[in-house]
């Protein structure tokens, strides 16, 4: 990671000089070795810029509001990034005639929560050791798998390729391979297994440690509305806290049917969720179905397919396939 | 000092349960979060923290006021029954123990909020002494002691024993009903493990946090440091933050309707919100770097200003775990206070 930090400041440099971009949408070192912030950069503070293991903030969603000035913003897109950037151009949501988006490559984000969750707690450095990481806290040395402990997305990364960009930091064949970990639908399939009652119970426990803080909303790269239906107050659906078990189910089956054929997988919902509720799993779901009813797609793969929910085909299948197939 | 084995301790936790609610720290999904007691209940002292504060066993997270019922033309108004019931909320850490004290200045001074003022009255607080802090924990720039936090009784965990000291009369009171399963005890093992925990106190990083930038520098000179815009830059406004903190008071009054009639409810309100205090005539603070700015200067600037000096946070550390974008007041307090002018 070293040598491609140097090459990105190299890069950024050269794009702050030569006028390209007037500022650069990237990450800052915090108080802890595993705090990466997003952050703006300009030329006088660039060298605060950090590109490390612990970058996993997608950035393609704060462009919304960020490239929407003359000058260009450099965004630095990690590769599952540039789906979620293809997708907001796609729905318009991001001007890409005001962004330069430079495509840097990965080898996975490092979940820093799935360290302290092994019972690895007063963490104060982090190093990646070959498949391991060591970890120095103030209780002693500690290591684990980095496989063990990447972020949801990156357990089933999508590969080194990126889908968009104005620039490659370097050729996508040359850059270092991306983890692969877990089998993306292995655990839809283990909910999909489930009895009924079995899978309603799981989806309770989980959905009622839910505190309605709307991260996982704030965060998505698909959520995009200017006013969200569970903030404007002339839905009466507005509220601050789930009411019901009802409501508490129907924010995020909502919002997943909302994002369904949109999400691109990025898995920020998940990454940022204080209570840890495996969001992803729904989206995950309408991927599978998607994928089985419509032909495999991926959202975000480009700025022009229609999508399989917003278009119709002769090929479709019927509706009553989606009927009978749903107990 | 008294004492009972750690893996007897369902002895302990059954003989409060027999003569009060009791809520502890309690796994559900993965998460630790106070909960009521039970048998099967998966209790976790071993969790430094629960997601949500213990701010929620008082000032809950959404609470009912009162219900309308309609029938045909008939309204009526029936209002929520207070807390009348004594309950133990047991393992509080020395942070939540603290904050409790912040919330009684808003809540019980006048008007007295007659629904907190109830569950304070019946609540007996048990804390617990730390014995690993974790790296975002900064209570001690608070003065606040882990070793020994406040609460009607404070307890240990050390080599397997719980040790227990009642500090106030509600205390002594609850330890006299539960005294059966609790054996006399030195406060050996207590003083050995506070001695140890204080010198890992002093190395955590962020135990020297000097916030004294801002009780010595004019309010309005703090409220316009242009660095607010760039802290403020990546802010979702989703309000895990306030969600979070044990000091976050703020709250809504909606009303939910039932189908039969309203229920008038009030729950956690952020004022990372856009429609935060909305009044008729718009909002006052209209884009996040206000809303911002308004979270970290009411804890840092307004709250010691207005009440003795007291800061509006108590080092807990949980912004600083659960931020999406990674902001937290202590980037905040060293961000300002390293640009600013000293006094
Ligand atoms: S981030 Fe988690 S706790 Fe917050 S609203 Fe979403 S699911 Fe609920
Ligand atoms: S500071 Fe962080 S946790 Fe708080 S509202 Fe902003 S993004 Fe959310
Ligand atoms: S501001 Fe952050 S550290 Fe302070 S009490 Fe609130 S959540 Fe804890
Ligand atoms: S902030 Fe202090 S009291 Fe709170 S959990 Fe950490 S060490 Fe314990």
């Amino acid at each position: 990671m070293r040598e491609i930090k140097e090459l990105l400041v190299q890069k950024i440099n050269e794009l702050l000089d030569n006028g390209t971009v007037d500022r650069v949408a990237g990450w800052k070192a915090g108080e802890f070795c595993y705090d990466a912030a997003p952050a703006v950069f300009t030329k006088e503070n660039i060298d605060e810029l950090l590109y490390n293991g612990f970058c996993g903030a997608n950035q393609s969603k704060f462009l919304v509001n960020a490239a929407t000035t003359e000058n260009r913003i450099l965004a630095l897109l990690k590769p599952c990034d540039t789906y979620s950037y293809n997708q907001l151009v796609k729905e318009h949501r991001v001007d890409p005639s005001r962004v330069y988006a430079l495509g840097i490559p990965c080898t996975g984000m490092v979940d820093v929560n799935k360290i302290k969750a092994l019972g690895i707690t007063g963490i104060t450095g982090i190093e990646e050791d070959g498949e391991n990481l060591k970890i120095a806290t103030i209780y002693g040395d500690a290591s684990c798998k980095k496989c063990d402990v990447l972020l949801e997305r990156c357990m089933v990364c999508k590969g080194k390729n990126h889908v968009a960009g104005d620039e490659m930091l370097i050729p996508d064949e040359e850059a270092p391979e991306t983890p692969s970990c877990a089998d993306r639908m292995a655990e839809v399939a283990r909910l999909e297994a489930m009895t009924e009652e079995e899978r309603f119970n799981f989806w309770r426990e989980q959905l009622s440690k839910c505190i309605r803080c709307n991260a996982c909303r704030n965060a998505c790269p698909a959520c995009t509305c200017r006013t969200c239906v569970f903030d404007n107050a002339k839905s009466g659906l507005a509220a601050k806290v789930n009411n019901t078990d009802f409501e508490e189910n129907m924010f995020h089956i909502i919002r997943a049917f909302h994002v369904a054929g949109r999400c691109t997988d990025c898995g920020e919902c998940s990454r940022v969720c204080p209570q840890n509720i495996p969001l992803h799993l729904l989206n995950r779901k309408f991927i599978k179905d998607i994928n089985e009813f419509y032909g495999e797609f991926q959202a975000g793969a480009d700025t022009t397919t229609k999508g399989p929910l917003t278009s119709f085909t002769k090929e479709d299948c019927e509706p009553s396939i989606v009927m009978e197939r749903g107990e | 000092m008294l004492k009972i084995a750690v893996n007897e301790i369902n002895r302990l936790f059954d003989a409060i349960a027999a003569v009060e609610n009791l809520y502890l720290p309690v796994e559900k999904g993965g998460e630790v979060e106070f909960g009521a007691y039970s048998a099967d209940a998966k209790v976790r002292l071993d969790a430094l923290q629960t997601v949500k504060s213990a701010k929620d066993m008082f000032f809950p997270f959404s609470e009912n006021l009162m219900k309308f019922h309609v029938e045909g033309k008939q309204i009526s108004v029936e209002a929520a029954e207070k807390v009348n019931e004594e309950f133990v909320v047991f393992g509080v850490r020395a942070c939540d123990a603290r904050s409790f004290s912040i919330l009684d200045k808003v809540f019980l001074a006048d008007p007295v909020d007659t629904y907190y003022a109830a569950r304070r009255e019946h609540g007996v607080v048990v804390s617990m002494a730390c014995s690993r802090p974790e790296e975002t924990c900064f209570c001690s720039a608070f003065g606040i002691d882990a070793t020994k936090p406040e609460g009607d009784v404070v307890t240990w965990v050390a080599d397997g024993v719980l040790y227990w000291e009642a500090q106030t009369e509600k205390g002594a009171a609850l330890t006299e009903k539960v005294a059966e399963v609790l054996a006399e005890s030195d406060s050996a093992a207590v003083e050995a493990q506070q001695a140890a925990v204080k010198a890992i106190m002093e190395k955590l990083p962020l135990a020297g946090l000097d916030l004294s930038y801002f009780t010595s520098r004019p309010e309005l000179e703090i409220f316009k440091r242009p660095e607010w815009t760039e802290l403020s830059s990546h802010c979702l406004g989703c309000g895990t933050c306030t969600f979070v903190c044990p000091t976050c008071q703020c709250y809504d009054v909606r009303d939910f309707d039932n189908g039969h009639g309203i229920e008038r409810y009030r729950c956690w309100d952020s004022c990372m919100y856009r429609d935060f205090t909305m009044m008729a005539h718009g909002t006052n603070r209209k884009t996040q770097v206000e809303r911002f700015r308004q979270r970290f200067m009411h804890k840092l600037v307004y709250n010691p200003k207005n009440r003795d000096g007291e800061f509006g946070c108590v080092g807990c550390g949980r912004c600083l775990k659960k931020c999406p974008v990674n902001m937290n007041i202590v980037k905040v307090a060293k961000t300002l206070s390293a640009g600013g002018e000293q006094a």
